[in-house]
């Protein structure tokens, strides 16, 4: 593999943490999960706001946002996030969305239709995460 | 080159960009954010587009102030460098940063953490931020960082703050990087102060006692001024400047001493003089690496594969062969 080639393949993902939850256990734990599948990740610390979260995504031109709340207040803050991106030219055909924390089944599905490629509960294996990012980050469309 | 084509930069025609760039360029020069963050990827990761956005751009740069920020990690860089971005936005200055940290050597991953110290930046429109990871580059300056710092230079930021990885010999290449180098120190540094080296203490500009609500503050101002009179002359005494980042303490005088560090650059006119060392810096290196990366094709390894196979056996030297495969015959 030549050089130029695996920088430009280079996978930029912020994972962050909107809302009051302080449970930040998981979310370093994907982050450093990620980096060791050899991508670029970016990570904003706890209590960001959904505009926060999507002036980061914005600049640093991330491939995907990954959020994480163990709180309970998922319904209520990722869609948020999802809706800030949205206005700033961040979507679903551009820009992969992951959840994970706490979540019961039936909020995965709704958190589906409202963005979310894909949801992560607690045993979620990390290396089935990055696979997850590995295999549809391509899919975006990043013209 | 004669002086009338580096007084006149933007006299020339911007190269043509094709439908997509050229409407990319103007989005840029529009103040779009998003397609300055799509311009930098791309200057980021070598992309073709973005050498012809950078090609189409770089007569607009150089009217930015850069101010790189180096030391040890921990020592509170990121948190020095939200600072002085609140200092240049009070004075109505729009800010850029950069903030680097390393790659890892293995799997070329990256956690890019600088951003938990500047949240307070992301409401304003007039800041924007960008994290590097160091891929690779010897020193721990991005490669890539000179040319995402001319492309927030002609997307028309003011003042732009590189905040580098603190680590050995990218102090150095820092300081060929921005026009005034500070370099963060804290108190509880203790001994690392004798092995701050002279190469060090030799590119600081300006030099920080972050964390001075921590003990032993006098006593790093003092040593470090113990360590700066030992520097040869060179017409600028760093000034030591005690601040608490935390707190915004002091920041307001780190500012006024980047301020008359520049003030003294175009006093010298050592202004001009290091922007042609930064240039002729940024071809040497682009130069080098694309010989490397001609030399490095399938063909290429084929010829070296037969070369060292001479060396090794005597056939041929190395001097012989390196010329041969340089000449690729
Ligand atoms: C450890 C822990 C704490 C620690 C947190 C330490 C820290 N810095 O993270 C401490 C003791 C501080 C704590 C405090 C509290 N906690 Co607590 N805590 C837990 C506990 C036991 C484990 C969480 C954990 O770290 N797991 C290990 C990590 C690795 O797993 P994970 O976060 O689930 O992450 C995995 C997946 O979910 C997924 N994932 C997670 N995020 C993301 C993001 C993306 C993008 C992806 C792809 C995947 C992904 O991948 C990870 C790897 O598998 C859980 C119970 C549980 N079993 O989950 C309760 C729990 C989360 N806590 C709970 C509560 C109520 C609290 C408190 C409010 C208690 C109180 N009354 O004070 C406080 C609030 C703290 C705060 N400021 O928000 C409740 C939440 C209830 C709810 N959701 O309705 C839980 C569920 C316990 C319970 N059953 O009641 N807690
Ligand atoms: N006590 C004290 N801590 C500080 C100060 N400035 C930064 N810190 C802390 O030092 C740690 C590292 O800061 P950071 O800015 O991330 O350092 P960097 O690695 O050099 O960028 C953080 O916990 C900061 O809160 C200061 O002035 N005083
Ligand atoms: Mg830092």
């Amino acid at each position: 593999m030549s050089e130029a080639s695996t920088m430009t393949d280079q996978i930029r993902v912020l994972v962050a943490k909107p809302g009051l939850d302080g449970h930040d256990r998981g979310a370093k734990i994907v982050a450093r999960a990620l980096r060791d599948a050899g991508m670029e990740v970016i990570y904003t610390g706890i209590r960001q706001t959904p505009d926060m979260i999507a002036e980061a995504a914005l600049q640093e031109d991330v491939h995907v946002v990954a959020l994480s709340v163990l709180s309970g207040a998922h319904m209520e803050l990722f869609p948020r996030v999802v809706a800030a991106c949205v206005e700033r030219g961040i979507t679903p055909e551009n820009t992969l969305f992951l959840g994970g924390g706490i979540i019961p089944d039936e909020d995965a599905a709704a958190l589906q239709d409202a963005g979310f490629s894909a949801v992560f509960g607690p045993g979620a294996h990390t290396g089935d995460i990055a696979e997850y990012v590995r295999e549809h980050v391509p899919e975006l469309d990043r013209s | 080159m004669t002086t009338e084509t580096t007084a006149t930069p933007n006299t020339q025609p911007n190269p043509r960009l094709s439908g997509r760039l050229a409407e990319l360029e103007e989005r840029l020069l529009d103040g779009d954010r998003r397609a300055l963050a799509r311009v930098l990827s791309w200057v980021e990761s070598g992309d073709q587009r973005g050498r012809e956005m950078l090609r189409a751009l770089y007569p607009r740069s150089g009217r930015a102030r850069t101010i790189g920020l180096t030391g040890s990690p921990g020592a509170g860089k990121s948190t020095v460098t939200n600072e002085l971005a609140k200092a240049f936005r009070k004075r109505g200055q729009s800010v850029g940063i950069v903030a680097i940290d390393p790659s890892s050597p293995y799997t070329m991953g990256a956690i890019l953490g600088d951003r938990v110290r500047m949240t307070e930046l992301y409401s304003d429109s007039d800041v924007f931020i960008r994290s590097l990871a160091s891929r690779g580059a010897l020193g721990g300056l991005s490669a890539a960082t000179q040319d995402i710092v001319h492309v927030l230079d002609a997307y028309g930021k003011d003042v732009i703050l590189i905040e580098t990885v603190g680590a050995g010999q990218d102090e150095v290449d820092i300081a060929g990087a921005a026009q005034t180098t500070i370099l963060v120190n804290t108190p509880n540094m203790g001994d690392e102060v004798q092995t701050l080296k002279a190469g060090i203490m030799e590119i600081a500009d300006v030099l920080a006692v972050n964390k001075s609500d921590l003990p032993g503050a006098n006593r790093m101002v003092s040593a470090l001024k113990a360590l700066l009179s030992l520097n040869p002359d060179r017409g600028w005494d760093p000034p030591v400047v005690r601040i608490v980042a935390t707190q915004g303490e002091g920041i307001d005088k780190l500012a006024e001493a980047c301020d008359s560090h520049f003030a003294e650059l175009q006093a010298s006119g050592k202004l001009q003089s290091a922007e042609l060392d930064r240039a002729r810096q940024q071809i040497t290196s682009l130069a080098r690496a694309n010989v490397l990366n001609q030399l490095h094709t399938e063909s290429g390894e084929e010829h070296l594969a037969r070369l060292a196979n001479d060396v090794a056996s005597r056939v041929s030297d190395p001097h012989t062969a390196a010329a041969a495969w340089l000449a690729g015959s």
